[in-house]
């Protein structure tokens, strides 16, 4: 007597698909190709290359401002340096600087001791676009180090005032930073060297 | 001198450009400057120091913006993050 119902109720399923699939198979088409056309609209707003660009361009208008070494550096190791108040470092010829700042795109400021490589503290601060006019507030990320040096280069009280201050060792891995640090030293060496040789062969 | 504006996704966009020296086109400049420092943008003015080293000043006013110079970058204002 059950297994005379269930047939009959697999039945009357098999049944009622067949009235309704007619009428649902244009509906499905439709969802299907409504579906299609916002992924299609979606693509045609996506500009892959556009982030690459605007790279390109900041890194352009980076190079146009800060000094060729500062460039150099940023080009050759990822980062910046700047002297903090104590001068500009003895390559210079001024007195030798008590600090630096380490400037990296989209992370904090490292401020440590150039003598002694010793990491000071971490310096948040962002410069968020609240127009978003491509859906992220981030700058790209050689504007980034640019709005960074220009601030710390002509005003470092205001810049640092508006920063989130936080230990060394926070948010940047402080054995990456201190290997930067001998990178860069690295880098400083190589390129007194090279003055130095560009010098010999000019005179 | 060019006004320009770092912009997320873009690079920076010229906001304005002019010759300080003409009175018209100073006025629009001026008015293109004040527009952005309403906006909560911060201004620097690249500058080549007297040793020959570049370096920037930040500019609040009008008045502070060097009549010689080639530029001035506008970028968001800085915000503690992290």
């Amino acid at each position: 007597m059950l297994a005379a119902l269930g047939v009959c109720g697999l039945v009357g399923v098999v049944l009622g698909l067949d009235v309704v699939a007619p009428r649902v198979r244009p509906a499905l088409a439709r969802l299907r190709a409504q579906m299609a056309a916002g992924a299609a609209e979606d693509i045609a707003g996506y500009d892959p290359g556009r982030e690459r660009r605007a790279e390109q361009r900041a890194r352009e208008l980076l190079r146009s401002c800060v000094n060729e070494d500062d460039w150099e550096m940023y080009r050759d190791l990822g980062f910046l340096r700047v002297w903090g108040k104590g001068g500009r470092g003895s390559s210079a010829g001024h007195a030798a600087p008590s600090y630096a700042y380490l400037i990296y795109p989209h992370k904090p400021i490292v401020a440590y001791v150039p003598q002694s490589s010793r990491l000071l503290s971490e310096y948040c601060v962002e410069f968020p676009d609240s127009e978003r006019p491509y859906g992220s507030s981030r700058l790209p990320a050689s504007d980034d180090v640019l709005a960074k040096w220009m601030a710390l280069s002509a005003d470092e009280r205001r810049l640092i005032e508006n920063a989130n201050l936080h230990l060394a060792g926070r948010q940047v891995d402080p054995d990456a930073v201190r290997a930067d640090i001998a990178r860069l030293a690295r880098w400083d060496r190589e390129r007194e060297r090279d003055h130095a040789v560009s010098s010999v062969a000019a005179s | 001198m060019r006004l320009l504006r770092m912009r997320p996704g873009h690079g920076e966009v010229l906001v304005a450009e002019g010759d300080v020296g003409v009175a018209e086109e100073e006025r629009e400049l001026i008015e293109a400057f004040r527009a952005q420092l309403d906006q909560g943008m911060w201004a620097a003015v690249p500058l080549l120091a007297p040793d020959g080293r570049r370096q920037a000043t930040m500019v609040r006013d009008w008045v502070d913006v060097p009549r010689d110079a080639e530029r001035v970058i506008f970028f968001p204002r800085a915000a503690g993050g992290c």
